[in-house]
C-alpha cells in the first residue's frame, strides 16, 4: 500500500508541476489542482497507513491517527475555495487582458508587441 | 482579561462579518463608522496587550481549554504583541486614507480590510503550525480581494501572478507541515522543538527537508531573492491604502522566519546555525543589493517605493541571520520603522500623483503640483527617514543594525552592502524628488483636490515614525526585552 501511495503522489506531483510550468491559466489551474490532490494524499499518509482501523478510540483494537484526517479536511476546504477564486480571476483576466496567457501577453505573428514579453 | 489575547482576532472577525449585513450595504458612511470603531477598539486592545506583555511573561491562550500539545495554542509574548500593535496602527492609517473615497471604488473594501487584519493578527499570535497555515490562508484570500480592489488591467495581471504564486506556496506549506507531523507527531511549535531532540539521523534528514520547504514558503511571503518577483508589480499595481497595508505582509514572512525557526530549533540550534542562517545571509544580502538597484532603476514612484519595501526585507533577513540578541532586537526596531514609513510613502506617492494629471506617479517632468511646499516637505521628511539620515527613526534603526553586527565576522559584507544601498537610495530619491518638484513644465497646476483625510493618514503614519525617535529609549528597551524573551523561550522550549 505504501508503494502504491508513493507512486500515486509522485505521479500527481509530476503532472501538477508540468502543468504549472505551462503558460495558459487553465493549464496552470489544472496543475495546481493536481498538486493539491498530491499534497492532500501526502498529508493523509503522514500519520502512517493502517488498514481497517477506526479513527475513534475504543472502536477497534488498534486505531488510526485521526489528526491527519482532520488536517486534510481543512486543506481540502481551503484548497477548494482558493481554486474557485482562481477560476473566477482567470476568467476575468481572460476578459480584461484579451487572452489566457499567464503574463497577459501573447506574440501573434501579425502583431509585434515591443514592450511586452512573449512566452 | 485573560481573553484579551484572542481579541485581536475576534474583533476584526466580528466587525468584518457585521459589515456584510444588508442594512450596512446601503450606506458607505455607516460602514466606515463601524469599521473605524472596530479599528479603534483593536488599537485599544493592542495597547492593553502590549502593556500586559511588557513584564516579560509569555501568555498562553488555550483555545477551547484543550491541554497544550493537543489543542491549538495562541501565544502572546513581546514580539507578537509588538507586531499586532504595529498592524493596528498601520490599519488605522490605511483606513483613514481609504475613507477619502477609495473604499467605494469596489465592493466590500472595509470587510476585506477587517478580515485581512484577522488573518494577520492570527498569524502573529498562533503557536501552532497548522493554525499558522489557516491564518495565512485567511489573510491571503482577503489580500487577493484587496489587491484587485478597484479593478483594472494592471491589477488583474499582478493579481493573477500573486494568487498563483501564493497557491503554490500554500501547497508547499502543507507538504512541509505533513513532513513535520509525520516525523515528530506534533504541530505545536514548542512541542516539536522538544521532540526533535529524540529523532534518528534518517528522520533528521526528513526534518531538514521540511525546514527547507518552510524556508521557501516564508521566503515567498517575505519576498527574499529568488522568490521576490511578484512584489514590485503587485505593490505598484495595488490601490494606495492596500499597498500601505501590504507593507506589513512581508514582515509576516520575516516574523515567521524568526518565530518558527527559533522555536523549532530551540533545543538543537546546530540545525539553525549550520543550515538556515547561511542561506538567509546570502539571499538576504543579494535581495538587499538587488532592491537597491531596483530603486535606482524604477521608472515610477510607486515601483520605487515597492523596491524600498524589498530593500527593508533584504536588510532584515540579512541581519536576522546573524542571530544574536542584539541583531534580533535591531531588526524588530527596524521593522516597525520600515513598515510605517513605507506605508506613509505609498500614501504620499498616491496623494501627489493625483495632482499630476495623466502623468500620475511616473518619473518624468510634468505640470507643477498645487501645493508643492506641503507635499515637498512631507516627501523630504519621508525620504530622509527611509534613507536613514538623522534625525528621524531611520537613522536610529540603521545605526542599531550596523552596531548589532560589530561582533559578527560577517560585518564587513553587511556594512558595505547596507551603506552602499543607502547611498543608492539617497541618489534615487533625490533624483525622484527633483524631477517631481523642480523640473516642472509651464502648464498651470491642476486645482488641488486635497482631502483632509488623506493628509491626516499620511501625517499619522509619519508622526508614529517621529514617536519612534522621541520614545527611542523605551522602544529600544522593549525590542531588546522581546529578543531576550525569544531567546529565553528557546532555552525553555516546550515547557508550556
Amino acid at each position: 500500500m505504501e508503494l502504491l501511495m508513493a507512486v500515486v503522489i509522485g505521479v500527481l506531483t509530476m503532472c501538477g508541476v508540468m502543468m504549472i510550468l505551462r503558460a495558459r491559466t487553465f493549464a496552470v489551474m489544472l496543475g495546481l489542482t493536481m498538486l493539491s490532490y498530491a499534497v492532500n494524499l501526502f498529508i493523509f499518509t503522514s500519520g502512517g497507513l493502517t488498514a481497517g482501523q477506526g479513527a475513534v478510540l475504543g472502536q477497534t483494537a488498534q486505531y488510526t491517527d485521526p489528526l491527519p484526517q482532520a488536517l486534510v479536511l481543512t486543506a481540502i476546504v481551503i484548497g477548494f475555495a482558493m481554486t474557485a477564486f482562481l477560476v473566477v480571476l482567470a476568467i476575468r483576466a481572460r476578459a480584461e487582458l484579451g487572452n489566457d496567457h499567464v503574463d497577459g501577453a501573447e506574440l501573434k505573428p501579425a502583431q509585434s508587441l515591443p514592450k511586452k514579453r512573449g512566452r | 482579561m485573560q481573553h484579551a489575547v484572542i481579541l485581536p482576532i475576534l474583533i476584526p472577525l466580528i466587525v468584518g462579518a457585521l459589515l456584510l449585513l444588508p442594512p450596512l450595504q446601503q450606506s458607505a458612511q455607516s460602514r466606515r463608522w463601524l469599521s473605524g470603531v472596530g479599528i479603534a477598539v483593536l488599537l485599544a486592545v493592542c495597547g492593553w496587550n502590549l502593556s500586559q506583555s511588557s513584564d516579560g511573561v509569555s501568555q498562553y491562550y488555550l483555545l477551547g481549554n484543550w491541554p497544550a500539545p493537543f489543542g491549538i495554542v495562541l501565544l502572546l509574548d513581546q514580539i507578537s504583541a509588538l507586531f499586532v500593535a504595529l498592524t493596528a496602527v498601520l490599519a488605522a492609517g490605511a483606513f483613514i486614507y481609504s475613507c477619502a473615497g477609495e473604499d467605494e471604488r469596489g465592493a466590500y473594501f472595509q470587510s476585506l480590510l477587517q478580515f485581512l487584519l484577522m488573518g494577520i493578527n492570527g498569524a502573529f499570535l498562533t503557536a501552532d503550525l497548522f493554525n499558522l497555515f489557516v491564518f495565512f490562508e485567511v489573510l491571503l484570500i482577503s489580500s487577493y480581494g484587496l489587491l484587485l480592489h478597484g479593478g483594472g488591467k494592471l491589477r488583474t495581471k499582478a493579481g493573477l501572478h500573486y494568487v498563483l504564486l501564493n497557491l503554490l506556496g500554500s501547497a508547499i506549506f502543507l507538504l512541509a507541515l505533513a513532513l513535520l507531523y509525520g516525523v515528530t507527531g506534533s504541530l505545536n511549535m514548542q512541542d516539536i522543538a522538544v521532540r526533535i531532540t529524540a529523532l534518528s539521523a534518517q528522520q533528521l534528514l526528513l526534518l531538514k527537508s521540511a525546514a527547507a520547504l518552510l524556508l521557501i514558503v516564508f521566503g515567498l511571503k517575505a519576498a527574499i531573492l529568488p522568490l521576490h518577483f511578484w512584489l514590485p508589480s503587485a505593490y505598484a499595481a495595488a490601490s494606495p491604502a492596500v499597498a500601505a497595508l501590504f507593507a506589513v505582509m512581508t514582515k509576516i514572512g520575516v516574523y515567521c522566519l524568526l518565530r518558527v525557526f527559533h522555536t523549532l530549533f530551540a533545543a538543537d540550534a546546530s540545525l539553525l546555525t549550520d543550515f538556515i542562517q547561511p542561506l538567509l545571509w546570502w539571499t538576504g544580502l543579494l535581495t538587499l543589493a538587488l532592491a537597491a538597484i531596483g530603486v535606482v532603476a524604477a521608472q515610477s514612484l510607486k515601483r520605487l517605493v515597492a523596491y524600498l519595501v524589498l530593500l527593508s526585507v533584504g536588510t532584515m533577513v540579512t541581519v536576522l541571520s546573524i542571530g544574536t540578541v542584539a541583531a534580533v532586537a535591531a531588526v524588530l526596531y527596524y521593522s516597525i520603522h520600515s513598515t510605517l514609513i513605507a506605508a506613509a510613502l505609498f500614501l504620499l506617492v498616491d496623494y501627489l500623483a493625483q495632482q499630476r494629471g495623466t502623468v500620475a506617479d511616473r518619473l518624468v517632468s510634468a505640470r507643477p503640483l498645487a501645493n508643492p511646499v506641503l507635499i515637498g516637505s512631507l516627501f523630504f521628511l519621508c525620504a530622509i527617514t527611509v534613507i536613514g539620515m538623522p534625525p528621524l527613526s531611520g537613522f536610529v534603526g540603521k545605526i542599531w543594525l550596523l552596531q548589532a553586527a560589530t561582533e559578527s565576522p560577517q560585518r564587513i559584507g553587511l556594512w558595505f552592502t547596507l551603506l552602499g544601498s543607502s547611498l543608492l537610495v539617497l541618489i534615487a530619491l533625490s533624483r525622484a524628488g527633483s524631477t517631481v518638484f523642480w523640473r516642472v513644465s509651464q502648464q498651470p497646476a491642476l486645482p488641488a483636490q486635497a482631502s483632509g483625510r488623506q493628509l491626516a493618514a499620511i501625517v499619522l503614519l509619519m508622526l508614529s515614525s517621529l514617536l519612534l525617535v522621541l520614545l527611542a529609549a523605551p522602544v529600544m528597551q522593549f525590542c531588546l526585552d522581546a529578543a531576550l524573551q525569544l531567546q529565553a523561550n528557546d532555552v525553555s522550549g516546550g515547557q508550556a
